[in-house]
């Protein structure tokens, strides 16, 4: 420990013993738990994303998130949550789906 | 791309077509450049104004796209007259525009009409903060039980890993409920709150989280941000704000994020 720091190895260990108790329930899960989890509770849903709303996963340093340039554009998806994206209703009759669309491309 | 302010300076001879057309984009003082022209030579005056207020115009909007509380607070007239002349005193250095405005917190803290909200500025920050998060890359958050199987006698020298997303907004104001009761669009109440807020804002997962750190948590945050150990930020927080909370400063960490993982320090 730092010669400057008046805190003891006790109080540091106690402190984190009563905050980590607080996540107790989410503890035992292991990153890949927590992120199928997650992903069980979200789906990717093509055609419902407002213009420039849509999500994206190309991955770290890349985005194509917020790019879509139309309103409910059919090859742009956004996550909504799990058996919502059929479901949701669109102005005139639109359907979200969970395959790229051929409609409200931009042109 | 260069900057359009180190494109004015560029006085040598033998400029190129970028020295030659930048200069006047963002000063409507300046002439037509000559390289300009219209159909069978005929001067473009009216062209190149059309396209030069398009240029100022769109980072307007770029900048109103990327700090909608604090446009909200000022009122749009406000807003965009502001940010007109920090466009045209700082243009863009990026062609990427979401990498526009770090500068306007700052210049709003110095913009004359803006004295009467001191607490402005650090609205703004917070929003840029936002947007930083916003397109940070993706990173698997700190599990809480990598904390407590840490070696608990050398967790005093335990350092963390920042998250990519994560940014610490302090404030001598307000700035967080301000920025909260402005960023949603329903009715915004009397703000009876004085204390000075400090924000932490992280992006876990998919969306961006602000929280207002309770005291002296975030001189806890920003030691730990800066690879201090875990001893020396507590001790660092307990020496600052006598109602540092050591446990639920480390609830707030976990919960929002802030880190990706705990290392021996040293």
């Amino acid at each position: 420990m730092s010669t400057k720091s008046t805190i003891s190895a006790a109080m540091l260990a106690s402190a984190v013993a009563a905050a980590v108790s607080s996540f107790a329930i989410a503890a035992p899960l292991s990153e890949a738990e927590v992120k199928a989890a997650m992903d069980a509770g979200k789906e990717k849903c093509f055609g419902v994303a407002l213009k420039g709303q849509n999500d994206c996963a190309a991955g770290p340093g890349t985005t194509c998130q917020a790019t879509s340039t139309v309103d409910y554009q059919g090859n742009a998806w956004k996550f909504v949550d799990g058996g919502t994206c059929t479901t949701m209703e669109l102005p005139d009759g639109r359907k979200g789906s969970p395959e790229p669309l051929s409609r409200d491309l931009p042109s | 791309m260069r900057a359009a302010r180190e494109v004015l300076s560029a006085t040598a001879g033998g400029l190129g077509y970028p020295e030659r057309f930048v200069p006047a984009l963002l000063d409507p003082g300046r002439a037509t450049p000559a390289l300009v022209a219209g159909p069978k030579g005929k001067a473009a005056n009216k062209r190149f104004n059309v396209y030069r207020n398009n240029v100022t115009v769109s980072l307007i909007d770029a900048l109103a796209a990327a700090f909608p509380a604090t446009m909200r607070i000022t009122g749009e007239t406000f807003f965009r007259a502001m940010a007109r002349f920090h466009v045209r005193e700082t243009p863009p250095t990026s062609p990427l525009l979401f990498e526009y405005g770090r500068d306007f917190p700052a210049f709003i803290e110095r913009y004359e009409y803006a004295q009467s909200m001191p607490w402005l500025s650090d609205v703004a920050r917070i929003e840029r903060a936002w947007l930083d998060a916003y397109h940070a890359a993706d990173a698997p958050v700190l599990p809480p039980h990598a904390l407590t199987s840490f070696p608990a006698e050398t967790l005093g020298d335990a350092v963390f890993d920042a998250h990519p997303s994560t940014r610490l907004v302090c404030s001598a104001y307000p700035a967080v409920t301000i920025f909260s009761a402005n960023r949603e669009s329903g009715p915004v109440g009397r703000i009876e709150v004085r204390q000075p807020e400090s924000a932490l804002i992280t992006r876990p997962a998919l969306e961006v989280e602000v929280r207002r750190l309770p005291p002296g948590a975030d001189a806890f945050l920003c030691s730990l941000l800066s690879a201090e150990s875990f001893g020396s930020a507590a001790a660092t927080a307990s020496a600052r704000c006598p109602e540092f909370d050591l446990a639920n400063a480390i609830i707030v960490m976990l919960g929002a994020g802030a880190f990706t993982a705990i290392r021996h320090g040293g």
